[in-house]
């Protein structure tokens, strides 16, 4: 199980307030796959514009990036740089 | 509107062009004598990116009429370098890295090309001041000041 | 250092394009000609906010010369979402109204109609023949006012994003965004000493030299060639191909050299509409903006209010902090109140930490991304606050930072925890400098911050190619902003084992090299860098391949070392090393053309940290701040070529001087923009300004071989508290809001001379 973080303001409008969140998955993918069932419509959301912290290390696109089972997967808002 | 003839020497070249009378001799360098190192970043004499040596006298080619030139000497940068070498200036700007994107830098080395010309031992507050008229968004100045200051003393240690 | 066994990497050699830009011969976006173009220009709003009713284009139409006009009618409409383009996420409603106003003109510049003629006074005379029919509308340029109720409201569908429940007011607030790590109330409940104030930064533009230019030619067939001065010409091409409904592969995009882009030349604003002129008239279009026009409809970065409340303990920890952003957007959502609000207090590692943000639009020209987008302005609140933090506790400010650093394993307020980074050696760098161990000079005042960026990686492709003599072209896809030629040469020649002067770097135009994304977020030398090295290897599997057939062994029977195939061990058999060029004057036989290529999306690109120190002095008459020395240190990761990095961080303190002193966007009551020039913007030149010293911290980073961290963009983060907790400490007066101009802070002493005197 991974430890799936989201922003407070994401949690609040789509997973009643909860930040933190244990899910099953391999990849980013599953991950996703996995929290869009729990909370429809977050899935759309999280692959359109969020990049990903996986233990620390931001992805900018990170759909099939590999989750070990204690990884810390944190969806943060996308960047640009100048 | 009928042009004018105009006759000058640019970069010891003897040169003819046609041009409004109204036209920039900026405009006349990069559009009708295709020399095109000599750049624009305002228009307004703001920037020095249009830098060029009229008589000996350093110039913004945008606040310059074309048919300004008429019997003058034009120095652009184009006319640096000697044949195949490059004048000390562009060789030092290269070795310290005194350009980054490189668009002000045809501006900055003819502005210190005629500060060195009239000033061969400038303080480091002289060259300041000198180049307070080309602005350089990448570098911060430092490197760019290094390479003049640079120059100066070599060019002194070998006229010694 | 690191970088000791490294033959290349880590040196100054001179940069492959170094000769043809000191003699002028190298071509930038308005040097580019093609036979029989014309001359392309804008029609821009003079108003702020206005309907426009209608545009009537006939009178230009007919003028002689005039070849064609366009107006939003020549732009398909696009759908209102966030869609992909050049993998750039972009609402292409909003963009395609950036271009071109449709319904509404919604800034001063907006650009309204173009025209393309066979000059330029033809051109203009067209523009001055366009009627358009403006209804005015009321406008509102200042961010708070534009949260205000009652403000004039830009766009009638806009909902605020991130609200709990959904409200369905029409709004000027795009988004809300909140981070919240641990308890507030607890964290300020422990606080011995807690300071609270609110801030404002100014919207500051680039300002790089260049002005946008592009040249557009579109051929009856449907292809179209572009040449632009961008940061990103992948990015040209998505966002024309989906603007125009031209597919990718019938756009080729070449970038010209570019005079600086800082972030402000990611985007589109000339290049659809030269193209679709170029369509309507059947010849290349040029078309170049003049500085007045950069000015008021390209870039700036955000201005905002902040409002930032700090607690600490009597010994120094921070135990809570709180702050709220609004950031301006322009007049379409996106600003980069995003990372704003993650940088913020990212340098520290604060128990309990709370981040609301607000994505604003008004009536200012859309902005652009600017180096660190965000993070200046954060810091600016953030690092001011800290310091006043610093003086209630009478702390040295570094040490103060010192005892909150985040280090490896610090979660952030919003979300990842740290792997390795630099903060503590940055600090402690900062500290041992010659500057921090130099008192402070009688007349002078000190100051010092920090700031923090993420750097981004993403996706890059690289190929390299080797003659018949045995060099080495390495081509990639990311206009040489700042030298990376130089820095992509180094790398593959410290992989291949060659000389540095063996390998020529080219960058290729959208349709000879795969995808890049956009040269910025300091990902060039980084994720590029990585896709040469990773190109190069390619290259070396395939040459160790060769010499394993003329030897007649197995290819692992081979090694590379210092530019020779050579046997892996004795028992392969006794074989003479094959130098590169051997290998390549044998390669017709041994199976054709040699050559690596790589394509990737680069993770990991590690964040940077940065500790600047400022001395300076103020003319307490004129409020003339005079920077006397300045030093910047910065986690570098590997320094691949110094002297460039050196540059970046002198450049970024350069620009964030201007940006604390001088730099801002002033508009009349009618919001016009009263600056659109030099003369009245005014960026620093060299006599405002000392030598700036560097201190560059290597913590390589450990996703990438050779330890490259993107180093760009922290330096810009900074200045602005630097400057300012300086000018607190000269002057007793506790600047709140940029710029730090002569004129407002010698009204700020003068509002403090009654109470001096009464003291
Ligand atoms: S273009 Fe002449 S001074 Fe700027
Ligand atoms: S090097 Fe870019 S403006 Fe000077």
């Amino acid at each position: 199980m991974a430890k799936v973080v989201l922003t407070y303001s994401f949690a609040r409008q789509f997973a009643g307030g909860k930040t933190e969140h244990e899910v099953s998955g391999q990849s980013i993918r599953h991950l996703v796959r996995a929290l869009d069932e729990r909370f429809p419509g977050i899935g759309d959301r999280l692959n359109e514009d969020m990049a990903v912290a996986i233990d620390g290390v931001i992805h900018q696109n990170a759909f099939l990036e590999k989750i070990a089972p204690d990884s810390e997967v944190c969806f943060i808002p996308a960047l640009q740089g100048g | 509107m009928s042009k004018l003839h105009v006759t000058t020497t640019i970069n010891g070249e003897p040169t003819e062009f046609l041009c409004d009378a109204r036209e920039t001799m900026l405009d006349v360098l990069r559009d009708r004598l295709g020399l095109t190192g000599t750049k624009e970043g305002c228009g307004s004499g703001d920037c020095g990116a249009c830098s060029i040596t009229v008589d000996g006298r350093l110039v913004c080619a945008c606040l310059m009429f074309g048919a300004e030139a008429e019997g003058s000497q034009i120095g652009t940068i184009e006319g640096l370098a000697e044949g195949e070498k490059l004048h000390p200036l562009q060789k030092r700007f290269i070795e310290l890295a005194a350009l980054q994107c490189g668009i002000c830098t045809p501006g900055f080395l003819v502005a210190a090309k005629a500060l060195l010309d009239r000033n061969k031992n400038p303080t480091e507050t002289e060259v300041r001041y000198w180049l307070a008229g080309n602005l350089c968004r990448c570098t911060g100045y430092d490197k760019i000041i290094r390479a003049v200051m640079d120059v100066a003393a070599e060019l002194r240690g070998a006229t010694r | 250092m690191s970088s000791q066994h490294y033959k290349w990497i880590g040196t100054r050699p001179n940069r492959p394009d170094g000769a043809d830009k000191v003699t002028g011969r190298a071509r930038f976006g308005a040097d580019f000609n093609m036979p029989g173009q014309l001359v392309g220009k804008v029609l821009r709003s003079p108003h702020a906010h206005a309907r426009i009713k209608s545009i009537d284009t006939s009178k230009a139409e007919a003028l002689h010369g005039v070849k064609a006009v366009v107006t939003a009618k020549d732009f398909p409409e696009q759908p209102n979402q966030i869609v992909p383009a050049g993998e750039m996420q972009a609402n292409l409603r909003d963009v395609t109204r950036n271009v071109m106003a449709r319904e509404k003109a919604l800034y001063d510049g907006h650009a309204v109609a173009a025209v393309a003629a066979t000059t330029s006074e033809i051109a203009s005379e067209a523009l001055a023949l366009i009627k358009v029919d403006y209804e005015v509308l009321p406008h509102v340029i200042d961010v708070d006012d534009a949260m205000k109720d009652g403000a004039p409201i830009l766009h009638d569908h806009l909902r605020t994003d991130g609200l709990t429940p959904p409200s369905d007011k029409p709004t000027n607030i795009a988004k809300r965004l909140e981070f919240v790590k641990g308890d507030i109330a607890a964290g300020l409940a422990k606080a011995d000493v807690v300071i609270e104030r609110e801030y404002k930064t100014a919207a500051v533009h680039q300002g790089y030299i260049e002005p946008h230019a592009t040249l557009a030619s579109a051929t009856e067939d449907g292809q179209v060639q572009v040449w632009s001065t961008t940061q990103g010409h992948f990015q040209v091409r998505g966002f024309c191909s989906r603007l125009l409904n031209i597919e990718t592969s019938q756009i080729r995009v070449t970038a010209t050299e570019i005079g600086g882009g800082f972030g402000g030349k990611t985007v589109v604003y000339l290049e659809p509409v030269a193209i679709r002129l170029s369509q309507k008239s059947g010849k290349p279009v040029k078309m170049v903006m003049e500085r007045s026009e950069v000015f008021r409809a390209s870039g700036p970065t955000s201005g905002g209010t902040l409002r930032v409340k700090i607690g600490a303990t009597r010994d120094g920890r921070i135990v809570a902090a709180d702050t709220t952003i609004a950031l301006q957007s322009g007049a379409f959502p996106g600003s980069p109140v995003g990372p704003a609000c993650m940088c913020s207090f990212a340098c520290y590692d604060i128990d309990n930490i709370k981040v609301i943000g607000f994505d604003v639009v008004s009536n200012r020209p859309k902005v652009a991304a600017y180096r660190a987008p965000g993070a200046p302005i954060a810091a600016w609140a953030v690092e001011s606050t800290i310091d006043l933090v610093a003086e209630a506790l009478r702390m040295d400010p570094i040490d103060l930072r010192l005892k909150n650093a985040a280090r490896k394993g610090t979660k952030t307020h919003y979300g990842p925890t740290f792997n390795t980074i630099g903060m503590v050696e940055t600090l402690e760098a900062a500290k041992n400098s010659p500057h921090y161990k130099t008192p402070v000079k009688p007349g002078h005042a000190r100051g010092v911050a920090a700031g923090f960026w993420f750097n981004v990686g993403a996706d890059s492709s690289a190929a390299a190619h080797v003659g018949e003599d045995g060099t080495v072209t390495v081509i990639s896809g990311n206009p040489d902003i700042g030298g990376s030629r130089a820095s992509l040469a180094l790398m593959a020649a410290e992989t291949l084992g060659v000389d540095y002067d063996k390998v020529r770097p080219v960058i290729a135009d959208t349709s000879s090299i795969g995808f890049n994304f956009v040269t910025g977020g300091s990902r060039v030398t980084f994720a590029t860098g990585l896709a040469v090295v990773n190109a190069v290897r390619d290259m070396i599997e395939n040459l160790k391949g060769r010499a394993a057939k003329i030897w007649e062994v197995e290819p692992d029977a081979v090694i590379w070392e210092n530019g020779y195939a050579k046997p892996a061990s004795s028992n392969v058999g006794k074989f003479e090393p094959l130098s590169l060029a051997q290998l390549a004057a044998q390669a017709g036989k041994t199976g054709g053309p040699i050559n690596g290529h790589a394509q990737l999306n680069a993770q990991g690109a590690g964040p940077g940290f940065g500790v600047h120190i400022v001395d300076l002095s103020v003319d307490r008459d004129t409020g003339i701040v005079t920077v006397e020395r300045y030093t910047a240190a910065q986690d570098v990761g590997t320094a691949i070529h110094p002297s460039y990095v050196e540059g970046q961080l002198q450049g970024g303190v350069a620009q964030g001087v201007g940006w604390a002193l001088n730099e801002e966007y002033i508009y009349d009551a009618k919001g016009r923009l009263q600056n659109a020039g030099f003369l009245d913007y005014r960026m620093p030149v060299a006599s405002d300004l000392p030598m700036i010293e560097t201190v560059l911290v290597e913590v390589p980073n450990p996703s990438h071989p050779y330890g490259v961290r993107g180093v760009g963009e922290v330096p810009i983060v900074p200045p602005m508290a630097a400057i300012g907790n300086a000018i607190a400490r000269a002057t007793e007066v506790r600047m709140l809001d940029l710029p730090m101009s002569p004129p407002r802070l010698s009204a700020a002493l003068d509002a403090m001379a009654p109470k001096r005197a009464a003291e």
